[in-house]
């Protein structure tokens, strides 16, 4: 008996010779079967589908490139990892083992890096909420406080009165860097003043310890351009204060925003071709940093809290195949395990899907939605997928960056997150929920206990 | 159903619509389902004969067969059935 051909669902295709592909310049038929070695199939087989996998060399690569880019540039540099952006504690522990400094937003995230083992004076703490029993914490332990607002300068003022501590701080600054959206919710304002009266307050008070400037202009920021303006006005201020009180600053903080290499909703070309490197920013920032007027006996300590770009492209989505369906129109849909409960930044990018197998070259614009029964529930929009069946194993590619911090537990649970060390071993680093993970924080009034129907 | 008289259907799975000025194309199973319309075949048969061919259940090549059949409908390659 003779073996039967490989089977692929029938597919007809109408040629348009007349219009651009839409759906982009290159299909995605090209499978990712292994992550640093190990097999997409085993990953799904020893810990479930969907699943998380994070690259520990992908990690700390991405992190050196970043550092030297920076430091062949500039000669004091310090990177400090965005809590906000993957907190999980596997993560945040190569990025302190490669020796970044912990940049936190809230009592919670604080508090996870003390945990990790971060001593309180390399912790930033940012964000406009902190409370008084955090910021008493943070002065207590030396931490750098980025003063949001004034209520919480006069705050941080009361407790260094009470406490005859110095608090360490540095002032968020928001500033008009030639982009749209201009974020001014954060911080003192530049051109309006609001920043040189809030350096002028803290200075004349005594009360606290200005060690540093900060801002973060906005995020997954096309523009290097933006942070040359910023930076030079950060060194303005630093120069004011310089002149006038004859004080220097020890750090200029550039926040983060640096742009991954995902593709934003409604760009025309993919982000991989088109997103500025980490060397344009680096070149950027160094350069307006060093021909600026401020000329301290010390270079101030260049700060950087990136985050997404140096942890997006170290993330992978593993799902499956659910279901193939046909819309009223004729388009194709496939529906994935995956939705965007998991991944959250499908609101904002066009995410690279490659199937985990091989396929021939004939392929299908498809919508791609995830397992909720909710309209909002879109993976892709139309994207152009080899011949996928049910069963069939997809890699979402660059999502290291917030989903693993903004994922929802809606309507399913969340799943196992696990991350490939550098000799190709896989570790568990975050379990999966089950229903008792959700329904232990739950509690029933006793009238409410038991019905009947 | 049957494929129109005048749709001209290559050996490499190029579909031209004269009457429309469309052209299509296929992939091999797609090209299987299309020469089998052609000859009048019924849907017991197609299945049949592709389940000889690949491998896949018939359950399978049922649903997929009358989702390209939807398709071919869509494209107007289909003869009037009264």
């Amino acid at each position: 008996m003779t073996a039967k051909a490989r089977y692929e669902r029938p597919l007809i295709k109408k040629l348009e010779s007349n219009m651009p592909n839409k759906f982009g310049l290159r299909t995605e038929f090209e499978p990712l079967t292994h992550i640093d070695g190990v097999s997409v199939d085993s990953l799904i087989a020893d810990y479930g589908s969907p699943v998380f996998v994070l690259s520990e060399q992908k990690i700390r690569s991405k992190f050196k490139a970043a550092r030297q880019a920076f430091e062949t540039r500039y000669p004091r540099v310090q990177f400090a990892w965005s809590y906000k952006t993957n907190y999980l504690s596997a993560v945040c522990n190569v990025f302190h083992q490669e020796g970044s400094w912990a940049e936190v937003v809230s009592g919670f995230e604080y508090d996870k890096a003390i945990r990790h083992g971060v001593d309180g004076s390399y912790i930033i703490f940012n964000g406009p909420d902190k409370t008084e029993e955090d910021l008493r914490k943070a002065i207590t332990n030396n931490s750098l406080i980025h003063i949001d607002h004034l209520d919480e300068l006069y705050m941080i003022q009361d407790i260094a009165r009470e406490t005859k501590q110095k608090p360490k701080v540095a002032i968020r600054v928001n500033m008009d860097t030639g982009i749209y959206p201009m974020w001014d919710r954060f911080g003192f304002n530049y051109e309006n003043g609001q920043a040189w009266d809030a350096l002028n307050k803290i200075m004349f008070s005594g009360l606290l310890e200005l060690v540093g400037l900060h801002t973060h202009i906005g995020t997954f920021m096309l523009s290097p351009n933006a942070y040359a303006i910023a930076a030079s006005k950060l060194a303005n201020l630093a120069q004011r204060v310089q002149q006038k009180y004859s004080h220097e600053i020890n750090y200029i903080d550039m926040g983060g925003g640096f742009s991954s290499r995902n593709t934003l909703k409604g760009a025309y070309l993919p982000g991989t071709d088109t997103n500025p490197s980490i060397d344009e920013f680096a070149e950027a920032i160094t350069s307006a940093l060093m021909n600026s007027e401020y000329r301290p006996k010390t270079p101030p300590l260049l700060i950087l809290e990136t985050g997404r770009a140096l942890i997006d492209e170290a993330g992978y989505l593993l799902g499956s195949v659910i279901a193939n369906k046909r819309l009223s129109d004729g388009r194709r849909a496939t529906i994935l395990d995956v939705g965007v409960n998991l991944l959250f930044t499908s609101f904002w990018y066009d995410h690279k899907i490659t199937p985990a197998q091989e396929f021939t070259s004939y392929t299908e614009d498809t919508v791609i939605y995830g397992p909720l029964c909710m309209n909002i529930d879109v993976v892709r929009e139309n994207v152009s997928l080899p011949l996928l069946n049910k069963g069939d194993k997809v890699v979402i590619h660059y999502v290291g960056a917030y989903n693993m911090t903004q994922w929802m537990q809606f309507i399913t649970l969340r799943p196992n997150v696990v991350m490939v060390d550098l000799d190709g071993k896989p570790h568990l680093i975050r379990k999966n929920e089950s229903i008792d993970s959700i329904e232990n924080l739950e509690e029933i009034p006793t009238h409410l206990s038991h019905f009947e129907l | 159903m049957k494929i129109k008289n005048n749709i001209a259907v290559s050996d490499n799975g190029f579909i031209f619509n004269p009457a429309s000025g469309e052209s299509f194309t296929v992939n091999q199973v797609g090209l299987d389902i299309l020469n089998l319309l052609r000859k009048g075949e019924k849907q017991e048969t197609i299945i049949q004969q592709l389940s000889e061919k690949y491998q896949a259940d018939k359950a399978v090549i049922e649903r997929d067969l009358s989702d390209f059949q939807a398709m071919i409908k869509q494209y107007h390659l289909i003869q009037n059935e009264e």
